[in-house]
């Protein structure tokens, strides 16, 4: 696979498919972690960076073992296995060795633990047949793709919470019609093919 | 069947696999953390109720470990725990706690103060204060339908003859219900205070009058007997000087509304309602 191929699953994964607002996959920490960038920043940092290592391992199991002993139809459960103690490891080993990320991840490390968009990223990768290291790449840009639509969508949500809105729709109504619109500007994208 | 065991052996093994690597993890990355942070929250109360400032009492026993707030930053503490902190920290010397209490300020029970409609909505001050201030007709009395009691969560205040009331041995001067209060009657005073005022009517005594038989007329006998100056009539109502009280008692047998009250003599929920006003 070249160079122009990997790029193309990149933007496709960050842009025209964004996990979130094309997928619709991880809105959870999406409508919770929004109310300030920088939160937001610590949630996509966490993300992408759990989304690239549990993609690349989900690959290597299920290449060597699952296919191998025609075991397919136990991915799901798998994959959740092997998330959740990668998180738990990656938790543990934050803690010891860089306790600073570790203290600025906070309580959004466990919280990825079950969020679905880690689980579909690494899905995802299986069913269009990704090598493990494209399942990398791939997982890598889905998470910079979350990022990117957090990280706005806290930009927008900080200056909405200084607008005057309507006492109905004050609070997370406010915020699913912003969410809405950031949808449809990304909708744009969707008929990019490279 | 052979699929079944070859399925469910894979998992047994890479499950196996993975809790072997976790085990070690968990050994190589040991983080050793501070034991008095365990001690500490063991002598905290537990309720994570916030008033001392900080998340709640395990992230209050961080930062007293940390150095971040003194050893009696809990107000629901008592004496012997505030002791044992200040011994986990290795502090010798007695430190005193002025330790509060909320007190509501206001003396109008249902007999005593008149209403100007029958409240028939939703059973909560917030709402009844939206309809003119709630039914009763001082602006300033307790509404009495327990949203200081709901915010409550040591279940210290209930409301007794349409007037909330605290028990100052349930209650840890959160100050929940000080915020939860729509006409702000809750203060937080030293819980040794032995006086209080029992009224915040800030009308002039004539109007105070019509309103109810329990309030507060700005007459100030109190304030010319008293011998130590705690207190002062501002606004038509009494205010009393916690720091200068001496404790005396000569205000409360002089006022001619009865509406100071004693803590001494009421300290249980029933005591310290107001009991009969001779009119």
């Amino acid at each position: 696979m070249n160079f122009f191929a990997i790029l193309s699953i990149m933007i496709t994964a960050i842009l025209a498919e964004n996990y979130i607002f094309s997928k619709f996959l991880g809105c959870c920490p999406f409508l919770g972690l929004s109310e300030n960038p920088s939160n937001a920043l610590g949630m996509g940092c966490a993300v992408t960076f759990v989304m690239t290592l549990s993609s690349l391992i989900t690959s290597l199991i299920n290449e060597y073992i699952l296919v191998k002993f025609n075991l397919e139809y136990l991915q799901t459960i798998a994959f959740i296995l092997i998330i959740a103690s990668l998180v738990q490891l990656i938790e543990m080993f934050l803690k010891k060795s860089v306790p600073s990320l570790y203290s600025a991840l906070g309580i959004y490390l466990p919280l990825i633990t079950t969020n679905c968009a880690i689980l579909g990223a690494s899905l995802l990768c299986v069913q269009n047949d990704y090598n493990p290291f494209i399942s990398a790449v791939y997982g890598f840009a889905s998470g910079i793709g979350f990022t990117l639509a957090i990280i706005i969508f806290a930009g927008v949500r900080e200056k909405v919470a200084f607008a005057d809105v309507p006492k109905s729709f004050k609070g997370f109504p406010i915020a699913l019609v912003t969410a809405g619109l950031l949808a449809m500007s990304f909708a744009g994208f969707s008929g990019i093919t490279i | 069947m052979i699929e079944i065991l070859q399925a469910f052996l894979w998992f047994a093994a890479i499950s196996a696999v993975i809790g072997i690597i976790l085990a070690f993890a968990s050994k190589i990355f040991y983080v050793k953390t501070d034991e008095r942070i365990e001690k500490i929250t063991e002598y905290l109360p537990g309720a994570n109720c916030g008033g001392c400032g900080f998340a709640g009492c395990s992230a209050l026993a961080c930062a007293i470990v940390a150095g971040q707030a003194p050893v009696n930053a809990c107000n629901g503490c008592s004496d012997e725990n505030v002791k044992c902190i200040s011994e986990i920290m290795g502090l010798s010397e007695d430190i005193k706690t002025v330790r509060m209490r909320a007190q509501v300020m206001c003396s109008g029970t249902n007999d005593l103060a008149k209403k100007k409609y029958i409240y028939d909505g939703v059973s909560d001050c917030v709402a009844a204060n939206r309809l003119s201030g709630g039914d009763k007709l001082c602006p300033n009395g307790c509404i009495g339908l327990g949203t200081c009691a709901d915010a409550c969560k040591f279940d210290a205040i209930s409301v007794i003859n349409g007037v909330a009331a605290i028990d100052y041995e349930k209650c840890r001067a959160c100050g929940a219900c000080v915020k939860a209060c729509p006409k702000n009657l809750i203060k937080l005073v030293p819980e040794t205070t032995p006086f209080w005022v029992g009224c915040m009517s800030a009308d002039k005594g004539a109007v105070t009058r019509t309103y109810c038989d329990a309030g507060c007329i700005g007459c100030k006998l109190c304030e010319k007997n008293c011998e130590a100056g705690a207190i002062t009539v501002t606004d038509n109502v009494a205010r009393i000087d916690y720091t200068k009280c001496t404790g005396c008692g000569k205000c409360e047998s002089i006022c001619p509304r009865k509406v100071i009250w004693s803590a001494y003599k009421k300290t249980t929920v029933e005591d310290a309602v107001v009991p009969v006003i001779s009119k």
